[in-house]
């Protein structure tokens, strides 16, 4: 996921982070400037448009009906699908999703998936045979860096926008009613991500950044700022140290998220 | 299905397997098993059974995809249709092309990719029984492949699982307490760096039993190394003894 940037740029980059400054002014534990958008499709069930710096992400939810897993019968599905559009980065390229896209979503899968961000047990319509299918589908709309955290806050905000139909059953034939309920919410994960240059750790790396990274690392906490989902990626590594440093700036930027969020 | 068990943890402080919270299951490795490859290694993990093969360094196909400063190292993590409770579909799925992913990016740190510009090495991974923990036994596998098909690395990459169960910490946990339990932390290791090149986690933790789970990791990671270092020196000390006889 690279796009042409100058080696002169880089090393000024990597010059810059090791004095702890970066090209755009940030400290090295700033994110850049956050804005969600929710309910901005009105015809999918939920969704929300982020801005993150200049990376733009929409998620969509869609809500219907459809067979449980036979190991969890009592339990609503969720499903989660990131879409790297070609209109977001001359990188970009159309066709079946990458691993990158691949990897996108189920970073996002787990941090919901594992906070029990959602209430499946209430999904529930029919035990074994009908439930609640949430479709939480990922749009990429402008890369500009930090897919994960922009996608996973996107995710949260457009799961929290989501109505679920009001429904009745007659006859093992689920009737959509009129009128909306909210989606049962339990926990609202916070995603943040680290990169690593020459041993210093950065919050939000944009695009130029994540070219200089050697690797980065990713981590989710709930509600009570317990971890729910961890993901290192690139081609570098991680020393002990390190990881235990990162954990506690992960840990910290994500409670001054949540009191920046209006959820 | 099997039933669920009652408890994962006994009175004793035992698990399922018997074996102690921080008791790893019996490791067997045997490097240079498949002829046809430029590298190989068999691994058993308790009841994983995995097949690594390393080809190369060799030209790049498609060759647009080769870079112009450095080899590049490509991974394919791929279960068998049999090797699991339910058939399993041949075709890639999404997990198996994630981990493909963090399975080449836990490798690709001790290999000096510097050293073939222009080439192409591939891995190929086959896991033929999984019984939870498959991504670290192939890591700790593929690393030997690539060091049996003679190329360059840093130090070996050998990767171990710890996770929770029952409020108990533990290492190496097995499919029913991976299933079970309530979270997962895999952990990979160049031992001689004393650097971590894979780490994901998925359950609930608090940060101190995060901190202990990557402790215990870390420690079944050094726990195994010398098996891993010893299936290598065993094929060079079985081919040094077939000379003998010949002579």
């Amino acid at each position: 996921m690279s796009s042409l940037v100058t080696r002169v740029r880089l090393q000024q980059i990597e010059k810059l982070i090791k004095k702890a400054k970066r090209l755009d002014g940030r400290a090295l534990s700033d994110y850049r400037e956050i804005e969600i958008e929710q309910g901005i499709i009105e015809k999918a069930e939920g969704s929300a448009r982020i801005l993150l710096g200049k990376t733009e992400v929409l998620v969509g939810v869609k809500v219907e009906t459809g067979t449980p897993f036979p190991d969890t019968p009592n339990d609503g599905v969720m499903t989660v699908n990131a879409e790297l559009v070609p209109l977001a980065s001359p990188n970009f390229e159309p066709g079946p999703p990458d691993e990158n896209s691949i990897e996108l979503a189920r970073i996002v899968d787990r941090g919901i998936r594992e906070s029990h961000a959602i209430d499946t047990e209430k999904l529930c319509i029919e035990s074994g045979k009908k439930v609640f299918v949430v479709f939480v589908d990922i749009y990429v709309l402008n890369h500009d860096g930090n897919l994960i955290d922009a996608s996973a806050l996107a995710a949260v905000s457009a799961l929290l926008n989501t109505k679920m139909p009001n429904y009745e059953v007659k006859d093992g034939e689920v009737i959509i009613k009129q009128g909306y309920t909210p989606l049962p919410m339990k926990s609202r994960p916070i995603t943040v991500t680290l990169g690593k240059i020459s041993d210093k750790l950065i919050v939000d790396p944009w695009l130029e950044e994540e070219q200089v990274i050697d690797s980065r690392l990713t981590m989710a906490f709930n509600d009570e700022g317990n971890i729910c989902a961890i993901q290192k990626g690139g081609s570098g590594y991680f020393t002990q140290q390190q990881i235990l440093e990162g954990m506690k700036m992960a840990q910290e930027k994500a409670a001054e998220m949540r009191k920046k969020m209006k959820w | 299905m099997n039933e669920k068990p009652e408890k994962l943890i006994n009175k004793k402080g035992l698990r399922l397997d018997g074996r102690k919270p921080d008791e790893l299951r019996p490791v067997k490795i045997v490097v240079g098993i498949l002829s046809n490859a430029d590298g190989s290694a068999y691994i058993e993990h308790g009841k994983n059974k995995i097949l690594a093969a390393a080809f190369g360094p060799r030209e790049m196909h498609p060759k647009h995809l080769s870079l112009p400063d450095r080899m590049v190292l490509r991974c394919r993590y791929h279960m068998a249709p049999f090797s699991v409770g339910e058939r399993k579909s041949p075709a890639p799925s999404r997990r198996e092309i994630e981990l493909s992913k963090v399975i080449r990016e836990s490798l690709e740190p001790s290999v000096f990719v510097e050293y073939y510009p222009r080439t192409g090495v591939d891995v190929f991974i086959e896991v033929l029984q999984a019984d939870g923990g498959t991504r670290c036994a192939s890591i700790t596998a593929a690393s030997l492949a690539l060091a049996d098909a003679g190329i360059p690395m840093r130090d070996l990459v050998v990767a171990c699982a710890a996770g929770k169960v029952e409020d108990t910490v533990v290492l190496d946990l097995f499919d029913t307490e991976d299933k079970l339990g309530s979270a997962d932390v895999p952990v990979a290791l160049m031992p001689n760096l004393n650097v971590v090149t894979l780490l994901q986690m998925d359950g609930i933790l608090k940060p101190e039993e995060f901190e202990k789970a990557v402790d215990m990791a870390i420690a079944g990671c050094r726990d195994i190394y010398p098996l891993q270092k010893e299936a290598l020196r065993t094929k060079y000390m079985l081919i040094e003894q077939e000379e003998e006889v010949e002579e």
